[in-house]
């Protein structure tokens, strides 16, 4: 059955729209104490346009902009390099329980020891994931982890006396890498793939010169390929005094089957929102943790939770340290859910996802070969590129995207890697069972036809939506971001 | 392992279609050499009773607001969170989502966002408002660099009564940036010495950062601050550690600030430890393309209906790489809509409303404690919902022995400087009653005496 349907969808105005004065939405307690002022010119006028709505309104309001959207809950969600897995429902009851969430960053670090002692074993546990000496998690996302790490890298090359100037970056990379190497005042070198899919340690040497302080790779690449060189690689950027930086939004590839610390690279950020199975919120909250080898623990962004005998500290004494990234100690709530997801899964639990994770990229594959383009031969890992080529009908990828929608799937990431023209690239995770591939698949299949016999099924999708295509380009030209009251 | 659905027979079959013999043979490219070869040492797995109880222990290990009377503030906050609200983030269709890359079947994420930009603009005073950034800290260190792009300078100062941790972030964001930062310092009252600012400004300088109210509660003159930052081509960047006083104060918008930052965490969600909560970023309409993260805005479909999409993408990382104006990617969303609700819930009466509550309990401690012998406000200017003591004697006995009656007098000052050693920073919200705060105040005064 293709989950696809139609069925009665409800309108729902901007919450401004709803307003009425005199309506209210909230209760408070009686002010017990005498009412006080500030002195004049502090104060403002009530917040103009703000709406005066009830509880109802404001209940009805967001439930109904819920079913507007499409979650991992609603069904597949094969985003490419999102990691988009199942989230445990007990790991949003774990993070709500009093002693977390109600706990002030500020209390005293004797009155906070549950929080401190999981965030020391959440660091640990990480560590013996990946194989790197220290994390930290302080970092609120994966863009924040390579923020951090490359701080750490530009420390530790300026401790040595070394100004290098130069990153190298493949093309192949996350596009926060170029913006993150440039907020740590370095050039951004691209290194070019050529069609071949892997980085080969040739290409890296030809590279590598005295300028260099780091190459940044992302194993498993962004086509899903495990960087067989990657040893290699590491071992001429290290001889050359460089660091080799890796974009961990790829772990789930690997869990238990090898570790980035092993492989020779020196720093790597996790995404607990991908490989953890935080959810990722429409936008966040997510939490990009970092692992760093014994050189670069002294960079470390403070404060560190440390141990002492049977205490768990915060550290903030790092002469050497980056510094601080952001308030407090990073996104905890989210350190709770991954910490009950690992505590779930166990070592031999993480290694299975990671393998039928692995499996069921593998599989669609297979089914989707002989239809789609599939640019790189290699065999794939956690997730697979195809290509539009082979599209009939002035289809694009696209379109192919906007018609899953009416066949009841989340499209792939499309267009990214920038390396593939006309990319699709699917991401299946493990929690996703061969019936849900195989109607996935399926559609892919019924539509590569229909993109032959009837490519208007493409070009006019989606149809069953709410919404159909939007205007972007309007929305850039003449921007339109804030609801103003009409005059 | 209830979260995989794969039987033994599913495995076999998908292991035929791909033409392969078994799992091992997928990882065929991973060199033998790095095989990890041994099972991970972590925990043995839990079933999910299990879980609940390990993790409801760890928890208990930790003072909260519901067993502690609490007076921290700093910079995260206890108020009322309405029950509302985790009934309407618990949808899954909001949680599970991703970032809105497919905007017709991620309406409900992007007209939040847009309604959340409206209500930030409105209370702010600013034209825009970006989806969110991490927090109240990262989201300053961000105003630093717009500021310094905007104006093509690289000399910043920062309000010595800067929330420390706002300070420590702005000073890694700008650490290899060839920034030059400096702190203006703070008079009697606890507001910024204009003397000095008016000293420390000159034709290179990007910016004035200044909190409002700052990290010792006291309310900055923003609008006097705004005149000379202008007058030496400066921006005004306005951080707000705690926007419920912005149902009271005049909004730095209507002040003369150029950006406003801020943490949201007020909003409907809970401490959590420091985070998750949702930094919020707004300035003017004149530079909105030199912003940073994600914007939403409104647009029409291809039938003429009204929808919203992500935005001026040009300006980030996924299209101008190392031009980008940041490299944030995932921010806050989910914390940014907790916020959007607490908003409309409350409205343009309720946010005023327990703005007064809090502003006036606030005053309330503030002179019982005051008229205590051995106590003594540390700063004259007009405050908020949080003010530092002064207390005379050893204040880290006296604060062991009020947690012994279960009570968090405040965050002492010495956890961030060294020349206030006997200063607390109390904090009192709508959440505290009249004989909460007359508690604190009976045990300072035996504790004092």
């Amino acid at each position: 059955m293709r989950p696809g349907t139609s069925g009665l969808q409800l309108n729902e105005k901007l919450i401004f729209d709803h307003s009425d004065p005199g309506r209210k939405g909230y209760s408070l307690p009686r002010l017990d104490v005498p009412a006080a002022v500030l002195p004049e010119g502090l104060v403002r006028a009530e917040v103009e346009g703000f709406p005066e709505v009830s509880e109802v309104d404001v209940v009805r309001h967001f439930t109904r902009l819920s079913s507007w959207n499409y979650g991992v809950d609603s069904g597949f969600y094969p985003l490419g390099s999102c990691t988009m897995k199942y989230n445990p429902k007990v790991n949003e009851k774990a993070a709500r329980i009093d002693g977390f969430a109600n706990c002030h960053p500020y209390t005293p670090q004797s009155l906070s020891q549950g929080a401190l002692a999981l965030m020391y074993d959440l660091q640990a546990a990480l560590a013996e994931i990946s194989g790197f000496s220290a994390v930290t998690l302080q970092p609120a996302a994966g863009a924040h982890g390579e923020l951090a790490g490359m701080l750490m890298i530009r420390a530790w090359h300026e401790a040595k006396g070394n100004r290098r100037t130069k990153v190298l970056i493949p093309d192949t990379a996350h596009g926060t890498n170029p913006a993150t190497a440039a907020l740590c005042g370095y050039d951004v070198v691209p290194i070019e793939s050529k069609g071949a899919g892997v980085l080969t340690a040739e290409t890296v040497a030809e590279f590598m010169d005295d300028d260099v302080a780091a190459l940044m790779v992302t194993n498993p690449n962004t086509l899903g390929l495990f960087e067989s060189d990657i040893k290699k690689i590491c071992d001429i950027v290290h001889e050359g005094g460089g660091l080799v930086y890796c974009d961990g939004a790829n772990l789930n590839a690997l869990m238990g089957i090898a570790r980035p610390g092993d492989m020779g690279i020196d720093v790597m950020h996790f995404n607990l929102h991908k490989t953890f199975s935080t959810p990722h919120g429409g936008g966040g909250p997510g939490a990009g943790p970092v692992g760093v080898t014994a050189e670069l623990e002294p960079f470390m962004p403070t404060p560190v939770i440390a141990r002492e005998g049977d205490a768990y500290t915060l550290q903030f004494d790092l002469p050497q340290s980056v510094g601080r990234l952001r308030s407090f100690y990073g996104n905890f709530g989210i350190m709770v859910r991954a910490w009950a997801y690992i505590l779930t899964m166990g070592a031999a639990g993480l290694k299975r996802a990671s393998e039928m994770a692995v499996l069921n990229a593998n599989y669609i594959r297979a089914r989707l070969e002989p239809v789609y383009d599939l640019p790189h031969r290699h065999r794939s890992l956690h997730e697979v590129v195809f290509s539009d080529k082979d599209l009939a009908g002035d289809c694009h990828t696209l379109d192919v995207a906007k018609r899953l929608i009416d066949y009841g799937f989340h499209p792939p990431t499309i267009y990214f890697p920038l390396v593939v023209k006309g990319a699709i690239m699917i991401e299946p995770t493990e929690t996703e069972s061969m019936e849900i591939l195989d109607e996935f698949c399926d559609a892919m299949l019924a539509i590569a036809e229909e993109a032959k016999n009837s490519p208007e099924l493409l070009h006019e999708a989606p149809r069953l939506t709410r919404i159909k295509r939007l205007d972007e380009t309007t929305a850039a030209r003449q921007p339109c971001l804030c609801w103003l009251p009409e005059e | 392992m209830r979260y995989i659905p794969h039987t033994e027979e599913d495995v076999r079959q998908m292991l035929a279609t791909i033409g392969v013999d078994s799992i091992e043979d997928l990882f065929e490219e991973v060199p033998d050499d790095l095989r990890l070869g041994r099972e991970m040492e972590l925990p043995e797995p839990l079933s999910e009773s299990e879980l609940v109880r390990q993790l409801q222990e760890l928890a208990g290990q930790n003072a909260t607001s519901s067993g502690y009377l609490s007076f921290l503030g700093g910079g995260a906050y206890n108020h009322f969170i309405p029950a509302v609200i985790d009934q309407l983030i618990s949808r899954s269709e909001f949680y599970t989502a991703y970032t809105p890359y497919q905007p017709e079947i991620s309406q409900g994420t992007l007209q939040a966002v847009f309604e959340y930009q409206t209500l930030i603009c409105q209370l702010t005073g600013m034209d825009v408002s970006n989806a969110s950034m991490y927090d109240g800290a990262s989201a300053c260190a961000e105003a630093v660099l717009m500021a310094a792009r905007a104006t093509r300078r690289k000399k910043v100062l920062l309000a010595g009564s800067l929330h420390p941790e706002y300070r420590e972030a702005v000073e890694t964001y700008c650490r290899y940036l060839e920034m030059e930062l400096s702190q203006i310092p703070f008079g009697a009252d606890g507001r910024l010495d204009e003397k000095a600012l008016a000293a420390g400004l000159d034709d290179k300088t990007a910016a004035l950062v200044v909190g409002y109210p700052n990290f010792f509660g006291v309310v900055e003159g923003l609008t006097s601050l705004a005149v000379t930052v202008h007058a030496a081509g400066a921006l005004l960047v306005t951080a707000v550690p705690e926007p419920i006083a912005l149902g009271l104060l005049k909004s730095p918008g209507e002040c003369g600030a150029d950006i406003v930052v801020g943490e949201g965490q007020s909003f409907g969600m809970p401490v959590s430890f420091g985070g998750p909560g949702v930094g919020f970023f707004a300035a003017r309409q004149k530079t909105v393309r030199s912003m940073p993260g994600r914007l939403v805005g409104r647009t029409t479909d291809r039938e003429g209906k009204d929808g919203f999409v992500l935005t001026l993408a040009t300006r980030e990382q996924h299209i101008r790489r190392e031009k980008a104006t940041s490299n944030i990617c995932s921010n806050q969303g989910m914390c940014a809509l907790m916020a959007n609700m607490y908003l409309c819930l409350l409205g343009k009466k309720g946010i005023r409303e327990v703005a007064e509550q809090n502003l006036a309990k606030a005053e309330y401690a503030k002179k019982a404690l005051a008229a205590l012998p051995g106590v003594a406000l540390a700063f004259s200017g007009p405050t908020f919902n949080e003010f530092v003591m002064t207390v005379d004697g050893d204040l880290g006995r006296l604060l062991q022995e009020l947690e012994r009656q279960k009570v968090l007098a405040g965050v002492p000052m010495s956890r961030f400087r060294d020349d206030m050693p006997n200063s607390l920073l109390i904090c009192v919200t709508e959440q505290h009653r009249r004989q909460d705060i007359d508690r604190l105040v009976d045990l300072m005064k035996g504790g004092t005496a």
